[in-house]
């Protein structure tokens, strides 16, 4: 019982970062249907500058996070008024292969610039393990998760209960009309890749911290599995992509727990298929019905 | 009916004419080992892509499990030419790749291509995911450490006439009632469907259709590269594919012939440039989009067809779809 | 607009009958090696230099131009009387099977390199093995250790396939004994990188070797950073050791994340550990009671001068400890290089057939000697790691 609440945790802290990421995934895709390939990435580049201002100005953990979401969140909107703004009446197809020209861009110039190899995160909080009845968790294990479920409230409450908010939904649901009434989509679409990549360098610094671990291709595999997260949530649906990145945390989890390991990747995109065969539009998705 | 007759017999020469050319420049030393291989891994992607055309371009279903297929092919041949290490093992291989590729695809598609766009995206980068694991643990492909000394039973001619093969065959499904019917379904689904046909079928023999392409495409990179792993037929095979595919214009069968040799001139040219080379990839992928955003070609065809019964004073008969 | 299924197959037949007709011309390039042309001797690297494998890709890269550099500033390969500087030829493979395939076409064959160092991992490597036999030009892979990556189909050695490295089962075995007769291990977990042959390889290895129970093999991926799950299912199983066959950015994180997990039990591992970045990522504190088999020691300095100049050396070039890639790779090159002036000859294939015949070769990872299999017999070493310090080096027989 104690190895079951063990995994709990293993399972609900790693799922919290694929969380983290989904919701960044989940919101560009809920307003300008993209896949937004190059999100790992800027999970990376937030570790790397978390990684940068430590070690360089020697700034506490706090600073480090608040910057490193600054810098991705300007990233974020640098990216889309570079790369995905003037294909913004193009073939979504197009976007597509444009963001994962971005992806291989971000990830191919850090390895160019600072080395392909492995660094370690520079180790700001000290790990400090606390035992209840036999299940231990660190003090970071509960800084992921706190700061994480405090992002994603907060989130929650600026997509529903402020003016940006209604107009990012305005425009998620039909961007003429939201132009109508006056809201300039450009200004919106901006607005939301920056919270979106915000969220993702969140991620990347706490990754940093709880793995001590950063290197230019980390963001490649959690990237695609934070997206799986988001589609099983039901992509656009802010709550759905928090479960959907818990749910593939505790299953990965629970997969290795009873000895498939080799197959935990494989596990992941089972769910995946089957969810989607039930329910085409994700856990938490709106269906929207076909009309003649 | 004369025009037909004579664009086909056109094609024909030209292909001949083009093995000739390349067989004569092999012969002069202007096309060595090295653009030799650069030329058979062209001809390899050029018939990986088209299949994926016809699903992405003609069928309008987005798969992103292309390499999933290639390794069914691939692991096939692998694993029969072991055991029978000719010619007549290599076909036999190529067939049951194909056997196996095509009943694998009308598993996977049954249940998912009701699933539209990005979903259905998703869901085929899983399969294909899901595939690439079972192999990655099975006995019998040796697991991660992949196939190695596989016979070499394949040269340049072998992936020339299969190029000419399965362009032909894509090109005839695409432009046959079937091709029509795909076509329809994904300009309206339920108008064609309204019309009598029956989305589900068509779209399934154009998935079908392409798994068969990927997994004579994996037959073919097994036996002249000699060796695979699992880590070949990833996500990132199955991108690389439908880059070459957006990048040429997607549905234009003659825009992947000119992407697929784009890339793979860029590539291999980029080799030297160590851990730059990606960056720079990665910038031309980006440039050409946003400045070319419906490929290279857009939807233009290369029609000998066409060009004869324009000089013959009847309307040209290209198709020219209006780009989405 | 409909084409008949019946002219599809006679434009085939045409085809086909066309291209049979060609098939009699088409030329078969013979070759009887690279030579170098001029005063310097080309030598060739296939790497992965972007990629999956960038980062060990980069390391040998570093190894191998400081063995260039070093050998160019005493003057370069005797040959023939004459002393002929080495001009580098370095290509990126991608990390990727056809890249390989492609770097080893040109490099054998445009660039006309007398000899090849790589590729990295056993895959590319052995996907370079046809285009270079054609070229008739010897490869030295800094780090292929499958056992059968020398070997072709049946069972005869590559001719022009060398290696730097230990092949799976040695390693494997070495370890096993280590965890049977000094660790006395009785029941072992086994943690595996499974996505290329090298986790699995030594994991098979050893678990052949070892007498004990192997109580537990799981199995995880390159770039993985969550080992929580597996180390927490192994926890209550009463193990003597884990064996944890991989490179040092996953077994690094294992490490801190087992000890986090209160999991104390001594950690072996192979080569791919073998690099100051080990302790750093995770963590010297936690990083106590690590053994792993290595050709390479930084303890070895005590009776290797070689290896000890080579890690003076690289710490002035590069500013950081030398990992254990970098000495292999450039071992690789100071094989090409006693190859070159045992055959007298900067020929491609004279140097394949005298790198076949090393013997007794001073090196950094040892004293070398090729075998019948085209495998390096050097020492093997066990290092054992005490609070992120290297405290001991055994040689094991």
């Amino acid at each position: 019982m104690q190895t079951f609440f063990q995994q709990v945790i293993n399972g609900l802290s790693l799922g919290s970062i694929y969380a983290l990421l989904a919701l960044g995934y989940t919101m560009v895709y809920g307003i300008i249907k993209l896949i937004n390939f190059a999100h790992g990435d800027i999970y990376m580049i937030g570790a790397f500058w978390g990684y940068y201002v430590i070690n360089q100005y020697h700034v506490d953990f706090g600073v480090a996070l608040v910057s490193a979401m600054a810098v991705s969140a300007i990233l974020g909107m640098v990216i889309e008024y570079l790369a995905y703004r003037p294909l913004r009446h193009s073939p979504r197809i197009t976007a597509l292969i444009t963001a994962i020209g971005v992806s291989y861009f971000l990830e191919n110039g850090m390895s160019f610039l600072f080395g392909a190899n492995t660094r370690n995160f520079p180790q700001v909080i000290g790990q400090a393990r606390y035992t209840f009845f036999g299940v231990t968790i660190t003090n970071i294990q509960l800084l992921i998760v706190a700061v994480a479920l405090v992002l994603m409230v907060g989130l929650q409450l600026i997509v529903q209960h402020t003016r940006m908010g209604t107009a990012m939904r305005a425009v998620a649901v039909d961007q003429e009309a939201a132009e109508l009434v006056g809201i300039d989509p450009n200004h919106i679409i901006s607005f939301t890749f920056g919270l979106g990549s915000a969220l993702a360098g969140a991620a990347g610094v706490l990754i940093g911290l709880y793995y001590n671990s950063i290197d230019p291709l980390m963001g490649m595999v959690p990237g695609i599995k934070a997206f799986v997260a988001a589609v099983v949530g039901g992509i656009g649906s802010i709550p759905g992509a928090a479960i959907g990145g818990f749910l593939i945390g505790l299953l990965e989890t629970f997969v290795q727990a009873i000895g498939l390991s080799a197959y935990k990747d494989a596990a992941v995109y089972i769910v995946l298929i089957i969810i989607l065969i039930v329910l085409p539009a994700g856990l938490l998705g709106k269906n929207v019905k076909e009309k003649v | 009916m004369q025009a037909k007759w004579k664009a086909a017999l056109i094609w024909l020469v030209l292909a001949v004419a083009g093995f000739y050319l390349i067989n004569e420049l092999i012969v002069v030393g202007v096309i060595n080992a090295f653009i030799e291989n650069m030329l058979v891994t062209i001809g390899i992607n050029i018939i990986l892509a088209t299949g994926l055309n016809l699903i992405i371009g003609f069928s309008g279903q987005f798969s992103l499990g292309h390499a999933g297929f290639m390794a069914i092919g691939a692991y096939a041949t692998a694993i029969i030419t072991q055991q029978i290490s000719n010619t007549l093992g290599f076909y036999l291989s190529l067939g049951v790749g194909m056997v196996i590729a095509m009943l694998v695809a009308v598993v996977i598609g049954i249940p998912t291509l009701r699933l539209r766009g990005d979903y259905l995206a998703i869901a085929t980068m899983g399969a294909a995911e899901i595939i690439r694991v079972v192999i990655n643990n099975l006995k019998i492909t040796n697991g991660a450490a992949g196939m190695y000394n596989i016979p070499a039973l394949a040269n340049w001619p072998t992936v020339y006439v299969f190029v000419c093969l399965t362009t032909l065959m894509i090109v005839n499904f695409a432009r046959s009632r079937a091709g029509r019917a795909i076509q329809a379904i994904r300009e309206d689904e339920i108008a064609a469907e309204a019309v009598g046909i029956n989305p589900t079928k068509w779209k399934l023999a154009a998935f079908v259709m392409g798994a068969a392409t990927a997994a004579i495409g994996g037959s073919l990179h097994a036996v002249y590269i000699q060796t695979i792993a699992p880590s070949d037929f990833g996500i990132m095979q199955s991108i690389s594919l439908l880059i070459i595919v957006v990048l040429g214009g997607v549905g234009s069968i003659t825009g992947t012939f000119v992407a697929a040799i784009v890339l793979g001139v860029l590539d291999t040219a980029l080799q030297q440039f160590g851990a730059l080379r990606m960056v720079i990839y990665a910038l031309a992928l980006i440039l050409i989009m946003v400045f070319k955003p419906s490929g290279l070609l857009g939807r233009y065809e290369v029609s000998i067809k066409g060009l004869l019964e324009r000089k013959g004073g009847h309307h040209g008969t290209t198709d020219s779809h209006e780009v989405e | 607009m409909k084409i008949s299924v019946k002219k599809m197959m006679m434009g085939a037949v045409a085809l086909m009958s066309a291209v049979a007709l060609a098939g009699c011309a088409t030329s078969t390039a013979s070759s009887k090696g690279n030579e170098s042309k001029g005063n310097t001797i080309k030598i060739g690297m296939n790497m992965e230099l972007s990629g999956a494998a960038a980062g060990y890709g980069a390391q040998m890269k570093q190894g191998f131009q400081l063995a260039v550099k070093q050998i160019n500033a005493a003057g370069g390969i005797k040959v023939n009387g004459k002393k002929m500087k080495i001009e580098t030829v370095i290509r990126d493979n991608k990390s990727t099977t056809s890249g390989s395939a492609s770097v080893a076409a040109q490099l054998a064959g445009s660039d006309g390199v007398s000899a090849i160092v790589g590729p990295a991992t056993t895959n590319d490597g052995t996907a370079a093995i046809p285009n270079i036999t054609k070229a008739q030009v010897a490869s030295v892979s800094p780090s292929a250790t499958d056992p059968d990556y020398t070997l072709q189909k049946n069972g005869k050695v590559q001719p022009y396939v060398f290696r730097a490295c230990f092949e799976n089962n040695f390693q494997g075995e070495t370890a096993a004994h280590f965890a049977d007769n000094t660790l006395k291990a009785k029941r072992v977990a086994i943690l595996e990188d499974n996505s290329s042959d090298y986790g699995t390889g030594l994991a098979k290895a050893f678990k052949k070797a070892f007498s004990g129970t192997i109580v537990s093999q799981q199995s995880f991926q390159e770039g993985d950073k969550d080992f929580n799950a597996l180390l927490t299912a192994i926890k209550d199983k009463q193990i003597d050791a884990i064996y944890a066959p991989g490179y040092y950015s996953e077994v690094g994180l294992i490490i801190k994340q087992a000890r986090a997990a209160g999991i104390t039990v001594p950690i072996v591992g192979s080569d791919g550990m073998a690099d100051p970045k080990l302790a750093e990522i995770a963590g010297d504190a936690n990083a106590s009671d690590i053994y792993y088999t290595t050709p390479f020691s930084s303890k070895a300095g005590a009776t290797n001068k070689l290896a000890k100049t080579f890690m003076t050396d690289f710490k002035k070039e590069y500013s950081t400890e030398a990992p254990t890639f970098s000495a292999l790779a450039y071992d690789s090159v100071l094989m090409i290089k006693q190859a070159i002036e045992s055959a007298n000859s900067t020929n491609s294939v004279k140097i394949a057939k005298a790198l076949a015949k090393i013997k007794k070769m001073p090196a950094v990872t040892g004293e070398m000697t090729v075998n019948a299999h085209h495998d390096p017999e050097k020492p093997i070493m066990i290092e054992e790691l005490k609070a992120g310090k290297v405290v001991s080096a055994s040689e094991q027989k």
